[in-house]
Order: C-alpha cells, then structure tokens, then sequence
C-alpha cells in the first residue's frame, strides 16, 4: 500500500510549475491528488516529484458571462456542486459535480484533475465534450472533440499544464450517470446538451473514454423529444466488459439514461 | 525529508517527515492521535475523515505535506473543551451508533461537515453525506438517527 518515494514541492506560480515541470521529467503536477496520491498508493504511478497547486489562488476562480461558465483548472467539486450562480445558468455541471465520488473526495479533487487525468469511468470528459468547452492549458487552447485521445491519454504535451475549461451555456442539458453502487464511478454516464441550433451527447463510462453518439445528436437536433431516441442503439462491440457489467448491458444503460435525461428536461418543464 | 507544521485540534504540531508520509500518518504517528484510522488502502472506506482548513477530507488520500501550514481537526478534537462531550458523541452513545467503533471517528467527522452545511438535514442528505464512509458493523440505521438526533439537539430543539 505504500508509495515509492517521492519528492514534493509546492508551486508559487503557474510560471513556476512550468519551470519544475521542465526541469524534471518524471515530475507530475499535482492537483487535489484524489486519483493521483491513490493511484500512487497502489503504486500505478511512481513520479519522481509532485508539482504541488494546491497553492495557486489564480487557478481557483469561477468566471460566467452571458455564454460561457469558466473554471480555473484548481476549482474544487464542492465548489462547483453548492455554486448557486453555476446551478443557475449550467444545473446540470452542478449536478455532475455533486455526483463524483463523496464529499470528501469532491472537498479536494479538482476539474482540470479530472480531465487530466480522462479516467474512463469519470464524469468531467462528458461535461467537456457535450458543452462543447475549451480546454486552456499553459501554451494553447484546445477544444473538447481534439482533446481526449485515449484511456487515460489526452491531448496535453509533456510540461503542458490545464489553467481554466471553458464550458458553453446551453439553452437546456442533463446528466445522468449509473453509478457502481461500490465505488460510484459511472458504469454509464449520458450528458445530453440542446444548444437550439444542435444537440451534443457525450458519454462516458462505457468505453476506452468519452465518446460522442452523433445518431442520437441528429435525431434529437430534428425534435428533441425521448421519442426521437427509439430504436437508436449503440453497438456494444466497442463497449467495455468487465466484472461490473456486459458491454451488451452498457450500450442498453446508454439508451436508457439518454432518454431519461431527454424526458428530464421536456416533461418536468424545468431544468434539473 | 521535509519539516511539516500543521495546526492539530489547535495545537501546532511540527515534525520532520518524508515527503511521502500521508495525512493521516502525520496525524496517527507524527502528532500521536490514533483516533483517526487507517481502514483500507483504496481510499473508499473513509475510517480516515479529519476536517482541513474546516472541510472534511480523507487523510490517507493526501499528502501531510498538501496541509503543511493548515489547521486540522480530528475526532480527539470533538469534544468541549472541558471534557463534557459534543452533541454528536451524545447521540451516537444514546442510540448506538457503533458497535466496534473503527468506523465512527470518521462517521463523526462526515456528520460534523454535514451539519456545518446542512444544520436540519433530511434522512436523504444524511445519508448521501455519508457516501464516503463504510461501516461493517452496524448497517448504518442507528448511525443516521445519531446524526438525526445531534442536529436537534445542535439546533437547540
């Protein structure tokens, strides 16, 4: 259960990880460490230095224009889940939020961690991808569709660092995800997000990463409706099967939770 | 090596330690507070919950290093000052809220975070705020009425 040893060292600027970071090519960032510090406990990773932001306030803020909510990349879960402004204009990132893990995890672990670290099963990569936001990193900016590229691969280059994502206010979204009732990791998650002029769905859990499903997409851009989802089925054959569930069962799950997150947000009448 | 001063249950607790000691280590071994407990090593059981900087946090999921400078409080930190037990430790006395007890520092910590943000929460609230924390023993029922009751009792019902 021990970690290897390892050296850690608190960053005093963005300019400052970056210098670490460049300087030690073993370092890796780190952000809350709630997959981090435990995967390093099960000795999956051994860094050879930890790049510490917990203390970089420039990182932690909340920015909401008419368009787009901003989060710094160090913003905490249970920042994101009690924020009033953000269940106001995107309920359904709150949400999301207020799913991942337990208050405790959610009191440390941040959102450019997670999407970091694109965990298949974590919840943050549909967000990204269904509001259609912008990943801001030390060099460049990089949009959802380009940036997770495998299981626990993303587009950021060695010493790249996330500083903010840049979610798009939808007119209407919803996120459900099917929880593994152990460790609360989405077995299945649908994020569906109408934006009038197109609908993105993302889903996460079910696969090597987060996938867009574009036949659901053009259906419910057509009528957004539960209805419109009948018969549309995801093929399992690039689906996850592992001890938790089939991948036959995961591509149902996915049906199902989309047109649950559809009639969430045209029967009640108001967002989730 | 790294000298690590954390503010424990008011008291500031400095000590040399590797850069890998975990929290809770510094907490259990570095401080000598063993009430808060190592349960797992998949940081799902939540035997290890304290509060930094006021929040509840698993200690076994960070580095001591990550709260170098912060204030802590443990489960020895609970009780009033001049001994008198808290509401919550009341509660569970009254309505066996734990039979062996590896569970409950962290149990008491959760609720303690939950009533901080929910001071008259629902049975639902109680229960989803305690997500993080398993216990073996008791199936949970008489925990949630502890928590009920340290609520009214908190709130001066």
């Amino acid at each position: 259960m021990f970690m290897y040893s390892v050296k850690h060292q608190r960053a005093s600027s963005v300019a400052h990880v970056c210098e670490l970071l460049a300087a030690h090519p073993d370092a890796r960032p780190l952000a809350g460490g709630q997959s981090l510090i435990a995967g390093m406990k099960l000795r999956l990773s051994a860094p050879s230095l930890l790049v510490d932001l917990g203390g970089l306030r420039e990182l932690t803020t909340i920015q909401i224009d008419a368009q787009h909510v901003t989060l710094g990349a160090m913003v905490r879960h249970a920042q994101v889940a009690q924020s009033e402004a953000i269940r106001k204009v995107i309920p359904a990132l709150a949400s999301l939020a207020k799913g991942i893990g337990d208050p405790m995890v959610r009191n440390m672990g941040t959102v450019g961690g997670s999407v970091a670290n694109n965990d298949p099963a974590a919840d943050y990569p549909a967000a990204v991808v269904a509001l259609d936001a912008v990943v801001t990193t030390t060099t460049r900016e990089i949009a959802a569709d380009d940036f997770f590229v495998g299981m626990f691969e993303t587009a950021l280059l060695p010493g790249e660092l996330i500083t903010a994502v840049k979610f798009r206010i939808p007119k209407r979204a919803a996120y459900l995800k099917f929880k593994n009732p152990a460790s609360r990791f989405a077995m299945v998650g649908v994020f569906v997000a109408d934006f009038g002029s197109a609908v993105r769905v993302a889903v996460v859990g079910a696969s090597a990463g987060v996938f867009r499903v574009a036949e659901m997409e053009r259906a419910l851009g057509r009528r957004f409706h539960a209805a419109s989802l009948d018969g549309i089925e995801v093929s399992s054959a690039e689906l996850l099967s592992d001890l938790h569930s089939q991948a036959v069962y995961r591509a149902h799950l996915i049906a199902v939770l989309a047109k649950r997150a559809v009639q969430s947000l045209t029967e009640s009448g108001s967002k989730p | 090596m790294a000298t690590i001063s954390i503010r424990v249950n008011g008291t500031q607790v400095t000590r040399e330690m590797e850069d890998r000691t975990l929290l809770v280590h510094f907490i259990r071994e570095g401080a000598g507070l063993t009430g808060t407990h190592v349960g797992c090593d998949t940081a799902q059981c939540g035997a290890c919950t304290v509060h930094l900087d006021g929040r509840a946090v698993k200690s076994c999921n960070q580095l001591a290093a990550q709260a170098n400078g912060g204030e802590v409080r443990t489960i020895e930190g609970v009780a009033n000052d001049d001994g008198s037990l808290h509401a919550i430790q009341v509660a569970f006395r009254q309505h066996h809220g734990l039979q062996c007890g590896y569970c409950t520092p962290g149990m008491v910590m959760s609720a303690l975070d939950l009533l901080r943000l929910h001071p008259t929460p629902t049975e639902e609230e109680i229960a989803g705020h305690l997500d993080g924390n398993l216990c073996r023993c008791t199936g949970y029922y008489n925990i949630v009425k502890s928590i009920q009751t340290a609520a009214r009792m908190m709130a001066g019902a």
